[in-house]
């Protein structure tokens, strides 16, 4: 069957011959770089403060000229553009380290360009980065729930509703008992409760996954907007008050430059991510379980023949990725701000379902895709601090935009499981 | 181990496709399941595996009833399997799809695959199978995959092996190596079921063999019964034999293919540099493992890939480049090889069906408005030429039987003045009467003095119908020889060596019957030619 269908699959064999996507995309993006970097280049010094006054470990700042980076930066993104022309007409594929060095100096390019053109030409990398992650931790969460159910062949668009009852859960029951470790528990099954839904309806019932998954944000959106504008708001101080995590500083390590906030200065919730993105990773390459997870998200006949039951394993994998999108939920309100709000996850989960496919269903690639999204966001407000001239309603275009060219443009042909949103019926 | 199979009764529904079966199994045996598609041998083994519950009767291993909830429990009980589609994962390596569902682990449920890698290296080496557990299954050739398939299930100690239709995607010569391994494997002492509609192989490999027709055993008979009495046995009439065409009239050439080349996906060419001509009354059939570029090669024809390069020629027009519509208004037919996915609108009625590449067109539309009146009797007057058996011309495609479909294909695809006439796989999934009617009529579009290109993945039926045969490999032409070509030489081709070379090799230079490859031709029966559906 997979024979037959690879050799006569039409799709794979038009997307085949030569490409000039790249090419294009890295000319017009060369040309910007020389117009607005190079040429518009503003003749101030942009100054990255790699560390903060109050820091115990003190690094200089990096300074950098910032019409000399732009037109540095332009003719470096020329010549990655010309030499992917050539390596595309030639009939190659275009080398991924060029692709890799196009996009950290771009971004290089515009971050000096950027800061350059502010009102106060200096920002702080250490809060620029710890902000991105501190961003990117729904994102994070709500990727690896994609990760553990498309994995398993369910596709998970219900990912925004799992991050919103998590919030909401988190709020309320944090608030009631007067936990915040109660609301993260609440979160993570509040997570499930959306997630047994989706498993029923798509692995029970056969519905249309990705129906029964838009139908389940709305539904959440719905219910969790009904009773925050009537029981949250009739006594917010009961049900809508929740004590935030608190932040476990980890000491000495956390005093390290750039990294250390990010790695030892978290939230239960923080240090939570990086565990479930390593752990989820390991499990599913280098466990039983994970092999059996795989194997029925690619080829759920095959696992069947060998004695695995694919409908089971889907429907436990969909509810763990309940309970850890109900965690990335429970950061809104435990975490982020202290206060349940109407539709506060706004779109991040459909910005997690963007980042599975960008780190191509892998946990690791799902982290770094997150981290990507949540730099874009997070420099959004780091620019409008600084005050740049950049109009806000660009800046706050960015992340998406982000999305959109990383989705559309630098995936490639990555490969989804196989027998993602097919329910397996036995005949 | 005794593996004994006493009144199975599987139905669906209404439909039987298993009616009291009997079937006794032996340690050492090759017995052999043979019937036509359909005819429920695949049912019986899906029961047999622990896939299908039956509906009555039951299962004795040694002599002991048992239950299987799953294929689990039938592989505890010492049965493997070997699907006709193979249940490998292909992003898997060998080893983990080895291991899938019996995996050795170390603490903590990390898997430890080096357990498994040395499993596979000992059964490989036992039986000469050369395969690599870290191989991507992906990248394996099929005949690879089925023995990765086979060692499942050895190394879970299978003492029934049960291999469904094996040999359909196999050449030739991985057929030979297969039926080798089946031999070793019989000395070993295991116990094979071998399914299979393919009269040639059945004889050669069997002990015994039950042959199975409408869902019921219609006898047990010994390896030693000719083939014609097999081929009704399981047809259930006298069958006709060879097709006896008369011998070709080329007249001038009219189409001819240069330098066709159509890119793939990885930089490899699934269509590689291929020319050849076809001549007004001449059949060119084009042979090859499925998956060696025959699909794109029809395509490319007919205008559906847009990269494809080189020179396709009818009539001294050039096709390439032009609109798939305009090349069937320059009077190409074609019979798409999936009929189900590029034939027919299953859920539009046969009339409709009839005239999907016409619809537009005098005398079925005039202006905007279409004349359903004359659809209909162009239809009926179909049907009857076609002997197409059905109700109404007015019912659903879907709702008629393989061959049927075909024949209301073929029927839209005659009907018009043609100048090439192509078919992929013309009688896949057909029934053996279907089977003769089509020939004939392929051999009457020939007759009538048009080029006929017919893409098929049967020997049987390439020889039947070829005046001239093409072999692609890798989507290169290996060569096109006459029709007369020998098995022999004309599976060496398939694996990859050119005409000379296979001429060089093979027992084609001095014609004397040996073995498989000389089995005289009226021994062949149409009834053979019956691969297997595509379930996709």
């Amino acid at each position: 069957m997979s024979i037959a269908a690879t050799v006569t699959d039409p799709g794979v064999t038009g997307s085949s011959v030569k490409s000039w996507k790249a090419p294009i995309g890295f000319g017009f993006g060369a040309l910007l770089a020389l117009f607005v970097f190079a040429i518009g280049g503003p003749a101030t010094t942009a100054v990255f403060r790699v560390s903060d006054d109050s820091d115990r470990f003190r690094l200089a700042d990096i300074a950098l000229p910032a019409n000399v980076v732009g037109w540095v930066v332009a003719l470096a993104l020329i010549a990655i553009a010309v030499y992917s022309f050539l390596q595309i007409r030639r009939g190659d594929r275009i080398n991924r380290w060029a692709g890799i060095a196009y996009a950290v100096l771009f971004v290089v390019g515009f971050l000096t360009w950027v800061v350059g053109i502010a009102d106060r030409p200096s920002i702080s990398l250490a809060g620029l980065v710890a902000g991105s992650v501190t961003l990117a931790i729904p994102l994070i969460f709500g990727s690896l729930s994609g990760v553990l159910c498309e994995r398993v062949g369910v596709v998970n668009i219900a990912i925004e509703g799992q991050l919103l009852s998590g919030a909401f859960a988190a709020a309320v029951a944090a608030s009631i008992s007067g936990s915040a470790y109660v609301g993260l528990l609440a979160a993570a099954f509040a997570g499930v409760l959306v997630s047994l839904i989706l498993a029923i309806f798509s692995i029970k019932y056969l519905v249309n996954q990705i129906i029964v998954g838009v139908v389940l944000n709305v539904l959440v959106s719905g219910l969790t907007g009904f009773l925050a504008s009537t029981l949250l708001s009739r006594d917010s101080a009961t049900f809508n008050s929740p004590p935030g995590l608190p932040e476990v500083r980890i000491p000495l390590l956390a005093d390290i430059p750039v990294i250390g906030p990010i790695l030892f200065q978290q939230t239960i919730v923080g240090y939570l991510m990086y565990v479930a993105v390593i752990v989820i990773w390991l499990g599913l390459f280098r466990t039983r379980w994970g092999l059996r997870v795989r194997a029925v998200g690619e080829h759920p006949q095959a696992a069947d023949t060998m004695g695995i039951k694919v409908n089971a394993t889907r429907f436990w994998n969909v509810l763990l990725g309940g309970a850890v999108a109900g965690f990335g939920g429970a950061f809104f309100t435990l975490v982020s701000v202290s206060t349940f709000t109407r539709d506060m996850t706004a779109g991040q989960g459909y910005i997690a379902l963007a980042a599975l496919i960008f780190g191509r269903w892998n946990p690791i690639g799902a982290f770094f895709a997150a981290l990507l999204f949540g730099f874009a966001t997070n420099l959004r407000f780091v620019l409008s601090i600084i005050g740049t001239d950049v109009p806000s309603q660009f800046l706050a275009m960015l992340p998406y935009i982000v999305t959109i060219l990383a989705v559309a443009g630098l995936v490639g042909r990555s490969r989804p499981p196989a027998a993602g949103g097919i329910p397996y019926v036995k005949e | 181990m005794k593996l004994e199979l006493q009144g199975i009764t599987k139905r669906f529904g209404s439909l039987v496709a298993n009616d009291n079966i009997d079937l006794v199994v032996n340690p050492g045996q090759v017995h052999c399941l043979l019937g036509e598609n359909g005819a429920g041998k695949s049912t019986l083994m899906n029961v047999l595996y622990g896939l299908y519950e039956p509906t009555d009767g039951r299962i004795l291993v040694d002599g002991k009833p048992v239950t299987f909830r799953g294929p689990g429990d039938a592989m505890a009980a010492g049965i493997g399997m070997v699907h006709q589609h193979f249940m490998l994962i292909p992003v898997f390596t060998v080893a983990e799809n080895v291991a899938l569902g019996d995996e050795h682990t170390k603490a903590g449920g990390i898997l430890d695959l080096d357990k498994t890698r040395a499993r596979i290296r000992e059964i490989s080496d036992r039986y000469g199978f050369d395969v690599d557990p870290d191989a991507l299954v992906e990248d394996l050739p099929v005949g690879v995959q089925q023995r990765v398939e086979i060692i499942k299930a050895l190394v879970r100690k299978a003492e029934v092996l049960i291999l469904d239709e094996p040999t359909a995607v196999l050449t030739p010569q991985e057929t030979d190596e297969l039926i080798q391994i089946i031999e070793e494997l019989k000395a070993g002492g295991t116990a094979i079921v071998f399914i299979s509609h393919k009269l040639r192989e059945v004889k050669a490999v069997s002990d015994v063999i039950t042959v199975i027709r409408r869902g019921a055993v219609v006898g047990t008979v010994d390896p030693s019964a000719s083939t014609g009495e097999l081929a009704s046995m399981m047809v259930g009439r006298k069958v006709s034999l060879s097709l006896n065409k008369a011998p070709a009239t080329p007249g001038e050439t009219t189409f001819t293919v240069r330098n066709l080349t159509v890119p793939g996906a990885g930089g490899q060419n699934l269509v590689d540099n291929v020319s050849f001509d076809i001549s007004r009354g001449e059949i060119l059939a084009v042979a090859g493992v499925q998956g060696n570029g025959q699909t794109e090669l029809t395509e490319a024809i007919l205008g559906l890939h847009p990269h494809a390069s080189g020179s396709v020629r009818l009539n001294g027009r050039e096709l390439l480049g032009m609109k798939v519509k305009d090349i069937i208004r320059e009077g190409v037919g074609f019979v798409p090889e999936d009929r189900k996915v590029d034939g027919l609108v299953g859920s539009f009625s046969i009339a409709e069906n009839m005239i999907l590449n016409w619809y537009n067109e005098p005398p079925f539309a005039k202006g905007l408005a279409m004349k359903p009146a004359v659809v209909l009797k162009n239809a009926r007057e179909k049907v009857a030429e076609f002997d197409v058996r059905t109700q109404s011309a007015e019912a659903p495609v879907s709702t008629l039987s393989g061959g049927n479909q075909q024949k209301v294909v073929l029927a839209r695809e005659l009907s018009r003045p043609l100048n090439l006439f192509i078919a992929s796989q013309p009688t896949r999934g057909v029934d053996v009467g279907s089977i003769e009617f089509l020939h004939k009529r392929i051999v009457a579009e020939r007759d009538g003095g048009t080029p006929v290109m017919i893409v098929s993945t049967e020997l049987d039926e390439i020889s039947e119908l070829a005046d001239r045969i093409a072999v692609l490999h890798g989507g290169e032409l290996m060569g096109v020889v006459p029709g007369d070509t020998s098995r022999d030489v004309l599976g060496l081709m398939m694996a990859g060596m050119t005409a000379e070379e296979a001429l060089g090799q093979g027992p084609g230079q001095n014609p004397t019957p040996a073995g498989e490859g000389g089995t005289a031709a009226g021994e062949r029966i149409s009834g053979e030619h019956a691969a297997g559906e595509e379930t996709r």
